[in-house]
Protein backbone atom coordinates (compact mmCIF):
# COMPACT_ATOMS: atom_id res chain seq x y z
CA UNK A 1 0.00 0.00 0.00
CA UNK A 2 1.39 3.79 -1.04
CA UNK A 3 2.43 5.52 1.47
CA UNK A 4 0.10 8.13 1.83
CA UNK A 5 -2.71 5.98 1.56
CA UNK A 6 -1.83 4.55 4.67
CA UNK A 7 -1.58 7.72 6.70
CA UNK A 8 -5.09 8.78 5.01
CA UNK A 9 -6.94 5.37 6.16
CA UNK A 10 -4.57 5.87 9.73
CA UNK A 11 -6.24 9.27 10.25
CA UNK A 12 -9.36 9.08 8.82
CA UNK A 13 -10.95 7.46 12.25
CA UNK A 14 -9.97 10.65 13.90
CA UNK A 15 -11.01 13.51 11.44
CA UNK A 16 -14.12 12.05 10.59
CA UNK A 17 -14.73 11.32 14.49
CA UNK A 18 -14.25 15.16 14.88
CA UNK A 19 -16.44 15.81 12.26
CA UNK A 20 -19.13 13.66 13.97
CA UNK A 21 -18.91 15.41 16.94
CA UNK A 22 -17.78 18.84 16.38
CA UNK A 23 -18.59 20.03 13.04
CA UNK A 24 -21.66 18.24 12.33
CA UNK A 25 -23.46 19.36 15.42
CA UNK A 26 -22.01 22.82 14.91
CA UNK A 27 -22.85 22.76 11.45
CA UNK A 28 -27.12 21.60 12.64
CA UNK A 29 -27.30 23.43 15.81
CA UNK A 30 -26.03 26.88 14.54
CA UNK A 31 -28.10 27.05 11.39
CA UNK A 32 -31.58 25.74 13.16
CA UNK A 33 -30.53 28.56 15.88
CA UNK A 34 -29.70 30.93 13.03
CA UNK A 35 -32.66 30.33 11.20
CA UNK A 36 -35.33 31.27 14.03
CA UNK A 37 -32.65 34.44 14.56
CA UNK A 38 -33.20 34.91 10.69
CA UNK A 39 -37.10 34.53 10.60
CA UNK A 40 -37.70 37.05 13.83
CA UNK A 41 -34.96 39.44 12.05
CA UNK A 42 -37.13 39.40 8.79
CA UNK A 43 -40.71 39.61 10.26
CA UNK A 44 -39.97 42.28 12.64
CA UNK A 45 -39.11 44.10 9.30
CA UNK A 46 -41.72 43.16 7.45
CA UNK A 47 -44.24 43.72 9.62
CA UNK A 48 -42.70 45.86 12.93
CA UNK A 49 -41.36 49.27 11.65
CA UNK A 50 -40.34 51.01 14.30
CA UNK A 51 -36.82 51.09 16.73
CA UNK A 52 -36.81 47.21 17.04
CA UNK A 53 -36.91 46.95 12.97
CA UNK A 54 -33.82 49.67 13.26
CA UNK A 55 -32.35 47.61 15.88
CA UNK A 56 -32.11 44.60 13.28
CA UNK A 57 -31.73 46.60 10.35
CA UNK A 58 -28.24 47.99 12.21
CA UNK A 59 -27.45 44.08 13.36
CA UNK A 60 -27.84 42.46 9.32
CA UNK A 61 -25.38 45.46 8.83
CA UNK A 62 -22.63 44.74 11.26
CA UNK A 63 -22.74 40.65 10.62
CA UNK A 64 -22.63 41.29 6.73
CA UNK A 65 -19.75 44.21 6.71
CA UNK A 66 -17.29 42.16 8.98
CA UNK A 67 -15.52 38.98 8.27
CA UNK A 68 -16.81 36.13 10.10
CA UNK A 69 -13.22 35.41 11.38
CA UNK A 70 -13.02 38.80 13.30
CA UNK A 71 -16.47 37.98 14.51
CA UNK A 72 -15.17 34.83 16.10
CA UNK A 73 -12.10 36.09 17.51
CA UNK A 74 -13.94 39.16 18.91
CA UNK A 75 -16.22 36.67 20.92
CA UNK A 76 -13.75 34.12 21.87
CA UNK A 77 -10.62 36.20 22.35
CA UNK A 78 -12.04 39.62 23.06
CA UNK A 79 -15.31 39.09 25.10
CA UNK A 80 -13.41 37.72 27.99
CA UNK A 81 -11.55 41.25 27.97
CA UNK A 82 -15.47 42.56 29.78
CA UNK A 83 -15.74 39.51 32.14
CA UNK A 84 -17.64 37.28 29.71
CA UNK A 85 -15.70 34.08 29.01
CA UNK A 86 -16.67 31.46 27.42
CA UNK A 87 -15.64 28.13 25.98
CA UNK A 88 -14.63 27.28 22.23
CA UNK A 89 -17.40 25.81 20.91
CA UNK A 90 -20.52 28.02 23.08
CA UNK A 91 -18.43 31.04 21.25
CA UNK A 92 -18.61 29.55 17.59
CA UNK A 93 -21.84 28.45 17.97
CA UNK A 94 -22.49 31.96 19.33
CA UNK A 95 -21.05 33.57 15.75
CA UNK A 96 -22.05 30.72 13.50
CA UNK A 97 -25.46 31.38 14.86
CA UNK A 98 -25.28 35.60 14.69
CA UNK A 99 -23.83 34.88 11.28
CA UNK A 100 -26.67 32.32 9.57
CA UNK A 101 -29.16 34.95 11.33
CA UNK A 102 -28.08 37.85 9.42
CA UNK A 103 -27.76 35.98 6.11
CA UNK A 104 -31.29 34.11 6.67
CA UNK A 105 -33.22 37.12 7.63
CA UNK A 106 -32.10 38.35 4.12
CA UNK A 107 -33.23 35.82 2.18
CA UNK A 108 -36.66 35.27 4.48
CA UNK A 109 -37.32 38.83 3.61
CA UNK A 110 -37.31 38.55 -0.29
CA UNK A 111 -38.98 35.21 -0.51
CA UNK A 112 -42.15 36.21 2.31
CA UNK A 113 -42.36 39.32 0.26
CA UNK A 114 -42.42 37.56 -3.06
CA UNK A 115 -45.61 35.96 -2.10
CA UNK A 116 -48.79 37.49 -3.95
CA UNK A 117 -50.45 39.76 -1.80
CA UNK A 118 -53.63 38.03 -3.11
CA UNK A 119 -52.98 35.29 -0.97
CA UNK A 120 -52.61 37.32 2.43
CA UNK A 121 -56.57 38.30 1.19
CA UNK A 122 -57.75 34.83 0.59
CA UNK A 123 -56.51 33.75 3.77
CA UNK A 124 -58.00 36.58 5.42
CA UNK A 125 -61.34 36.10 3.49
CA UNK A 126 -62.13 33.01 4.65
CA UNK A 127 -61.23 34.39 8.59
CA UNK A 128 -57.79 33.65 8.88
CA UNK A 129 -56.11 35.99 11.68
CA UNK A 130 -52.52 37.33 10.77
CA UNK A 131 -50.59 34.47 13.09
CA UNK A 132 -52.98 31.44 10.35
CA UNK A 133 -52.25 33.38 7.30
CA UNK A 134 -48.86 33.39 8.03
CA UNK A 135 -48.43 29.52 9.23
CA UNK A 136 -50.95 28.02 6.98
CA UNK A 137 -50.95 29.98 3.60
CA UNK A 138 -47.54 32.58 3.55
CA UNK A 139 -44.77 30.48 4.86
CA UNK A 140 -45.17 27.39 3.01
CA UNK A 141 -45.29 28.78 -0.34
CA UNK A 142 -42.24 30.90 0.90
CA UNK A 143 -40.55 28.17 1.68
CA UNK A 144 -40.42 27.00 -1.62
CA UNK A 145 -38.82 29.86 -2.80
CA UNK A 146 -36.05 29.69 -0.06
CA UNK A 147 -34.68 26.32 -0.47
CA UNK A 148 -32.47 27.15 -2.74
CA UNK A 149 -30.77 29.87 -1.46
CA UNK A 150 -31.14 28.90 2.22
CA UNK A 151 -29.42 25.49 1.23
CA UNK A 152 -26.69 27.48 -0.34
CA UNK A 153 -26.33 29.26 2.86
CA UNK A 154 -26.36 25.79 4.89
CA UNK A 155 -23.47 23.80 2.67
CA UNK A 156 -21.26 27.53 2.96
CA UNK A 157 -21.82 26.96 6.62
CA UNK A 158 -20.39 23.19 6.92
CA UNK A 159 -17.44 24.25 5.36
CA UNK A 160 -17.13 27.75 6.98
CA UNK A 161 -17.06 25.57 10.02
CA UNK A 162 -13.50 24.86 9.51
CA UNK A 163 -13.12 28.65 10.95
CA UNK A 164 -13.64 27.46 14.22
CA UNK A 165 -10.26 25.21 14.55
CA UNK A 166 -9.29 29.29 14.57
CA UNK A 167 -10.62 29.66 18.02
CA UNK A 168 -9.44 25.95 19.36
CA UNK A 169 -12.50 24.54 18.45
CA UNK A 170 -11.26 20.73 17.88
CA UNK A 171 -13.36 19.86 14.58
CA UNK A 172 -12.30 18.21 11.50
CA UNK A 173 -9.89 20.74 10.01
CA UNK A 174 -8.31 21.05 13.41
CA UNK A 175 -7.82 17.29 13.72
CA UNK A 176 -6.06 17.28 10.51
CA UNK A 177 -3.74 19.86 11.84
CA UNK A 178 -2.94 18.19 14.59
CA UNK A 179 -2.16 15.11 12.85
CA UNK A 180 0.09 17.16 10.20
CA UNK A 181 2.06 18.55 13.57
CA UNK A 182 3.09 15.56 14.24
CA UNK A 183 3.39 13.24 10.65
CA UNK A 184 4.59 16.26 8.56
CA UNK A 185 2.11 15.37 5.51
CA UNK A 186 0.30 18.20 5.08
CA UNK A 187 -1.18 17.94 1.14
CA UNK A 188 -2.01 14.54 2.46
CA UNK A 189 -3.96 15.51 5.60
CA UNK A 190 -5.50 18.65 4.22
CA UNK A 191 -6.33 16.69 0.74
CA UNK A 192 -7.75 14.31 3.09
CA UNK A 193 -9.90 17.28 5.04
CA UNK A 194 -10.92 18.71 1.80
CA UNK A 195 -12.53 15.33 0.75
CA UNK A 196 -14.72 15.03 3.87
CA UNK A 197 -16.07 18.24 3.51
CA UNK A 198 -16.62 17.89 -0.65
CA UNK A 199 -18.47 14.80 0.22
CA UNK A 200 -20.31 16.32 2.96
CA UNK A 201 -21.35 19.24 0.84
CA UNK A 202 -21.97 16.43 -1.91
CA UNK A 203 -24.83 14.39 0.25
CA UNK A 204 -26.28 17.98 1.43
CA UNK A 205 -26.96 19.00 -2.51
CA UNK A 206 -28.42 15.87 -3.26
CA UNK A 207 -31.23 16.47 -0.34
CA UNK A 208 -31.49 20.05 -1.33
CA UNK A 209 -32.34 18.62 -4.82
CA UNK A 210 -34.96 16.04 -3.44
CA UNK A 211 -36.46 18.40 -1.20
CA UNK A 212 -36.92 20.94 -4.03
CA UNK A 213 -38.51 18.31 -6.03
CA UNK A 214 -40.84 17.83 -2.94
CA UNK A 215 -41.59 20.94 -3.08
CA UNK A 216 -42.34 21.91 -6.21
CA UNK A 217 -45.04 19.15 -6.86
CA UNK A 218 -47.46 21.68 -7.18
CA UNK A 219 -46.25 23.81 -9.95
CA UNK A 220 -45.65 26.89 -8.33
CA UNK A 221 -47.88 30.54 -7.70
CA UNK A 222 -50.75 30.48 -9.26
CA UNK A 223 -51.37 32.82 -12.01
CA UNK A 224 -54.82 34.18 -13.89
CA UNK A 225 -55.41 31.47 -16.84
CA UNK A 226 -58.17 30.82 -18.80
CA UNK B 1 -80.98 44.54 5.49
CA UNK B 2 -77.96 41.99 5.29
CA UNK B 3 -75.38 44.59 4.24
CA UNK B 4 -75.61 48.15 5.36
CA UNK B 5 -72.99 50.38 4.33
CA UNK B 6 -73.35 54.20 5.67
CA UNK B 7 -71.37 57.39 4.35
CA UNK B 8 -68.41 55.69 3.21
CA UNK B 9 -65.26 57.29 2.87
CA UNK B 10 -62.00 55.86 1.87
CA UNK B 11 -58.66 57.83 1.05
CA UNK B 12 -55.54 56.30 0.04
CA UNK B 13 -53.29 59.03 0.55
CA UNK B 14 -54.90 62.70 -0.58
CA UNK B 15 -56.56 59.74 -3.24
CA UNK B 16 -60.26 60.19 -2.17
CA UNK B 17 -61.62 56.51 -3.78
CA UNK B 18 -65.31 56.85 -2.24
CA UNK B 19 -67.40 59.39 -1.13
CA UNK B 20 -69.78 59.64 1.16
CA UNK B 21 -71.21 56.17 -0.05
CA UNK B 22 -74.06 54.25 1.34
CA UNK B 23 -75.76 51.17 0.14
CA UNK B 24 -77.78 48.50 1.17
CA UNK B 25 -78.91 44.93 0.14
CA UNK B 26 -81.36 43.46 1.05
CA UNK B 27 -81.53 39.24 2.31
CA UNK B 28 -81.76 37.01 -0.64
CA UNK B 29 -81.26 39.66 -3.24
CA UNK B 30 -78.25 40.02 -5.81
CA UNK B 31 -76.31 43.15 -6.13
CA UNK B 32 -74.04 44.12 -9.13
CA UNK B 33 -71.85 47.00 -8.63
CA UNK B 34 -70.88 48.38 -12.06
CA UNK B 35 -68.95 51.44 -13.07
CA UNK B 36 -65.68 52.17 -15.30
CA UNK B 37 -62.70 51.07 -13.73
CA UNK B 38 -61.20 53.09 -11.03
CA UNK B 39 -64.85 54.09 -10.29
CA UNK B 40 -65.19 52.45 -6.46
CA UNK B 41 -66.65 49.57 -7.29
CA UNK B 42 -64.01 46.87 -6.27
CA UNK B 43 -62.61 49.38 -3.09
CA UNK B 44 -66.55 49.64 -1.98
CA UNK B 45 -67.03 45.61 -2.03
CA UNK B 46 -63.38 44.72 -0.43
CA UNK B 47 -64.83 47.38 2.25
CA UNK B 48 -68.11 45.10 2.66
CA UNK B 49 -65.07 42.38 4.12
CA UNK B 50 -62.94 44.79 5.71
CA UNK B 51 -60.21 43.77 3.49
CA UNK B 52 -60.08 47.80 3.13
CA UNK B 53 -60.88 49.43 6.00
CA UNK B 54 -63.10 52.56 5.44
CA UNK B 55 -61.37 55.95 6.22
CA UNK B 56 -64.65 57.12 7.65
CA UNK B 57 -68.25 55.75 7.65
CA UNK B 58 -69.84 52.35 9.12
CA UNK B 59 -70.08 48.61 7.45
CA UNK B 60 -73.33 46.35 9.11
CA UNK B 61 -73.16 42.86 8.08
CA UNK B 62 -75.85 40.68 9.38
CA UNK B 63 -76.38 42.20 12.09
CA UNK B 64 -72.62 42.94 13.12
CA UNK B 65 -71.91 47.08 12.70
CA UNK B 66 -68.62 48.34 12.93
CA UNK B 67 -67.79 52.55 12.97
CA UNK B 68 -65.15 53.62 11.41
CA UNK B 69 -63.09 57.35 11.90
CA UNK B 70 -60.12 58.64 11.08
CA UNK B 71 -57.29 58.36 13.72
CA UNK B 72 -58.91 55.83 15.58
CA UNK B 73 -58.21 51.64 14.73
CA UNK B 74 -61.19 49.04 15.10
CA UNK B 75 -59.45 45.92 16.59
CA UNK B 76 -58.45 43.22 14.44
CA UNK B 77 -60.84 40.75 16.44
CA UNK B 78 -64.07 42.63 15.87
CA UNK B 79 -62.64 42.75 12.00
CA UNK B 80 -62.18 39.07 12.05
CA UNK B 81 -65.67 38.48 13.84
CA UNK B 82 -67.57 40.73 10.73
CA UNK B 83 -65.11 39.14 8.01
CA UNK B 84 -66.76 35.91 9.06
CA UNK B 85 -69.97 36.54 7.83
CA UNK B 86 -68.24 36.70 4.35
CA UNK B 87 -67.13 34.60 2.04
CA UNK B 88 -64.76 36.11 -0.97
CA UNK B 89 -64.45 35.15 -4.75
CA UNK B 90 -61.61 37.27 -6.16
CA UNK B 91 -60.65 38.30 -9.72
CA UNK B 92 -57.65 35.95 -9.99
CA UNK B 93 -58.75 33.26 -7.91
CA UNK B 94 -56.21 32.85 -5.57
CA UNK B 95 -56.72 29.26 -4.55
CA UNK B 96 -53.57 28.14 -2.33
CA UNK B 97 -51.71 26.69 -4.59
CA UNK B 98 -50.23 24.46 -2.37
CA UNK B 99 -52.96 22.21 -1.57
CA UNK B 100 -55.09 20.19 -3.40
CA UNK B 101 -58.33 21.35 -4.36
CA UNK B 102 -59.99 19.71 -1.32
CA UNK B 103 -58.05 21.11 0.47
CA UNK B 104 -58.77 24.74 -0.08
CA UNK B 105 -62.08 24.09 0.55
CA UNK B 106 -61.64 22.45 3.62
CA UNK B 107 -58.89 24.80 5.46
CA UNK B 108 -61.48 27.73 6.44
CA UNK B 109 -63.51 25.10 8.20
CA UNK B 110 -60.68 22.86 10.06
CA UNK B 111 -58.00 26.00 10.57
CA UNK B 112 -60.67 29.07 11.04
CA UNK B 113 -63.60 26.62 12.61
CA UNK B 114 -61.97 24.07 13.65
CA UNK B 115 -64.17 21.35 12.24
CA UNK B 116 -63.25 17.60 12.29
CA UNK B 117 -61.25 16.57 9.59
CA UNK B 118 -63.52 14.21 8.51
CA UNK B 119 -66.85 16.42 8.56
CA UNK B 120 -64.87 19.46 6.65
CA UNK B 121 -64.37 16.99 4.11
CA UNK B 122 -67.89 15.97 3.44
CA UNK B 123 -68.92 19.61 3.40
CA UNK B 124 -66.41 20.14 0.69
CA UNK B 125 -67.19 17.32 -1.30
CA UNK B 126 -70.70 18.12 -1.21
CA UNK B 127 -69.71 22.08 -2.29
CA UNK B 128 -67.58 20.47 -5.18
CA UNK B 129 -69.86 18.53 -6.57
CA UNK B 130 -72.39 21.63 -6.47
CA UNK B 131 -69.89 23.66 -8.43
CA UNK B 132 -69.15 20.53 -10.75
CA UNK B 133 -66.00 19.42 -9.73
CA UNK B 134 -66.68 16.18 -7.61
CA UNK B 135 -63.98 14.29 -9.83
CA UNK B 136 -61.57 16.85 -9.24
CA UNK B 137 -60.70 16.66 -5.29
CA UNK B 138 -57.61 15.39 -5.16
CA UNK B 139 -55.58 17.31 -7.81
CA UNK B 140 -53.30 20.59 -7.55
CA UNK B 141 -55.35 23.87 -8.75
CA UNK B 142 -52.32 24.62 -11.11
CA UNK B 143 -53.65 21.70 -13.20
CA UNK B 144 -57.38 23.02 -13.58
CA UNK B 145 -58.65 25.07 -16.03
CA UNK B 146 -59.56 29.48 -15.28
CA UNK B 147 -63.05 28.39 -15.18
CA UNK B 148 -62.53 25.19 -13.01
CA UNK B 149 -60.33 27.31 -10.46
CA UNK B 150 -63.00 29.56 -10.26
CA UNK B 151 -65.64 27.44 -9.47
CA UNK B 152 -63.19 25.93 -6.30
CA UNK B 153 -62.88 29.39 -5.39
CA UNK B 154 -66.36 29.78 -4.76
CA UNK B 155 -66.98 26.52 -3.02
CA UNK B 156 -64.11 27.43 -0.72
CA UNK B 157 -65.42 30.91 0.00
CA UNK B 158 -69.04 29.20 0.15
CA UNK B 159 -67.41 26.56 2.83
CA UNK B 160 -68.10 28.70 6.11
CA UNK B 161 -71.91 29.11 5.06
CA UNK B 162 -71.28 32.89 5.08
CA UNK B 163 -74.45 34.98 4.65
CA UNK B 164 -72.95 36.89 2.57
CA UNK B 165 -71.33 36.07 -1.05
CA UNK B 166 -68.85 39.05 -2.27
CA UNK B 167 -67.55 38.58 -5.89
CA UNK B 168 -64.81 40.80 -7.32
CA UNK B 169 -64.83 40.22 -11.05
CA UNK B 170 -65.30 36.99 -10.79
CA UNK B 171 -65.14 36.67 -14.37
CA UNK B 172 -62.99 39.42 -15.86
CA UNK B 173 -60.13 36.65 -15.81
CA UNK B 174 -61.60 33.95 -17.75
CA UNK B 175 -62.44 33.92 -21.72
CA UNK B 176 -65.81 34.09 -22.35
CA UNK B 177 -66.80 30.16 -23.05
CA UNK B 178 -65.16 29.57 -19.89
CA UNK B 179 -66.87 32.37 -17.93
CA UNK B 180 -69.89 31.24 -18.76
CA UNK B 181 -69.55 28.35 -16.94
CA UNK B 182 -69.17 30.12 -13.52
CA UNK B 183 -71.88 32.33 -14.30
CA UNK B 184 -74.62 29.22 -14.49
CA UNK B 185 -72.72 28.47 -10.67
CA UNK B 186 -73.25 31.93 -9.66
CA UNK B 187 -77.17 31.83 -11.30
CA UNK B 188 -77.72 28.98 -9.44
CA UNK B 189 -76.34 30.38 -6.03
CA UNK B 190 -78.93 33.39 -6.63
CA UNK B 191 -81.78 31.01 -7.73
CA UNK B 192 -81.13 28.88 -4.09
CA UNK B 193 -81.52 32.75 -1.85
CA UNK B 194 -77.82 33.30 -1.37
CA UNK B 195 -77.07 37.34 -0.57
CA UNK B 196 -74.16 38.46 -2.86
CA UNK B 197 -72.52 41.12 -4.14
CA UNK B 198 -70.26 40.96 -6.95
CA UNK B 199 -68.39 44.00 -8.96
CA UNK B 200 -68.50 43.50 -12.44
CA UNK B 201 -68.03 44.94 -16.24
CA UNK B 202 -69.74 41.82 -17.49
CA UNK B 203 -72.74 42.48 -18.18
CA UNK B 204 -73.78 39.75 -19.59
CA UNK B 205 -73.17 38.30 -15.53
CA UNK B 206 -74.94 41.02 -14.03
CA UNK B 207 -77.98 41.23 -16.11
CA UNK B 208 -78.29 37.91 -15.73
CA UNK B 209 -78.23 36.91 -12.20
CA UNK B 210 -78.27 40.40 -10.59
CA UNK B 211 -81.51 41.83 -9.18
CA UNK B 212 -80.04 45.33 -8.40
CA UNK B 213 -77.71 47.08 -9.66
CA UNK B 214 -75.48 49.96 -8.29
CA UNK B 215 -73.24 52.57 -10.85
CA UNK B 216 -70.31 54.00 -9.58
CA UNK B 217 -68.36 56.27 -11.14
CA UNK B 218 -65.81 59.34 -9.57
CA UNK B 219 -66.35 57.40 -6.03
CA UNK B 220 -69.97 58.16 -5.87
CA UNK B 221 -73.08 56.16 -6.78
CA UNK B 222 -74.47 57.69 -9.76
CA UNK B 223 -77.79 55.53 -9.98
CA UNK B 224 -79.35 52.53 -8.40
CA UNK B 225 -82.03 50.79 -8.63
CA UNK B 226 -83.58 47.33 -9.94
CA UNK B 227 -81.21 45.81 -12.96
CA UNK B 228 -84.41 45.35 -15.58
CA UNK B 229 -84.47 49.49 -15.14
CA UNK B 230 -80.95 50.33 -15.02
CA UNK B 231 -80.24 48.48 -18.04
CA UNK B 232 -83.57 49.17 -20.19
CA UNK B 233 -83.72 52.66 -19.32
CA UNK B 234 -81.46 54.09 -17.21
CA UNK B 235 -82.10 57.65 -15.81
CA UNK B 236 -78.69 59.46 -15.86
CA UNK B 237 -76.85 60.06 -18.89
CA UNK B 238 -73.44 58.80 -17.46
CA UNK B 239 -74.91 55.54 -16.93
CA UNK B 240 -76.52 55.41 -20.25
CA UNK B 241 -73.05 56.05 -21.85
CA UNK B 242 -71.39 53.37 -19.74
CA UNK B 243 -74.08 50.57 -20.35
CA UNK B 244 -73.41 51.88 -24.14
CA UNK B 245 -69.57 51.30 -23.99
CA UNK B 246 -69.97 47.79 -22.43
CA UNK B 247 -72.89 46.56 -24.80
CA UNK B 248 -70.50 48.05 -27.64
CA UNK B 249 -67.46 46.31 -26.18
CA UNK B 250 -69.93 42.69 -25.87
CA UNK B 251 -70.72 42.81 -29.26
CA UNK B 252 -67.07 43.27 -30.32
CA UNK B 253 -66.16 39.94 -29.05
CA UNK B 254 -69.20 38.59 -30.00
CA UNK B 255 -71.14 38.23 -26.92
CA UNK B 256 -74.25 40.95 -26.36
CA UNK B 257 -76.55 40.73 -23.64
Amino acid sequence: MPHWLTLMLESLPSLLWAGLIFTIPLTLLSFMFGLAVGLSAALIRLFLPGPLAAIVRFYVWIIRGTPLLVQLFLIFYGLPSVGIILDAFTAALIGFTLNIGAYTSEILRAVISSVPKGQWEAAYSIGMNWRQAMQRTILPQAARVAVPPLSNTFISLVKDTSLAAAITVPELFQAAQRIVATSYEPLILYIEAALIYLALSSVLSSLQARIETRLNRYGGFLEARS
Amino acid sequence: MMVELTNIEKRFGDHTVLKNVSISVAEGSVMALVGPSGGGKSTLLRCMNLLEIPTSGSVEVAGDRLEFQSGVRVGMRQIQLLRRHTGMVFQNFQLFPHRTVIENVTEGLTTVLKWPKERARERAIALLAKVGLAHKTDVWPSTLSGGQQQRVAIARALAPSPKVLLCDEPTSALDPELSGEVVDVLAQLAREGTTMVMATHDLRLASRIANEVTVLDGGVIVETGASRDIFTKPKHERTRRFIATLTHEGHMHGEGI
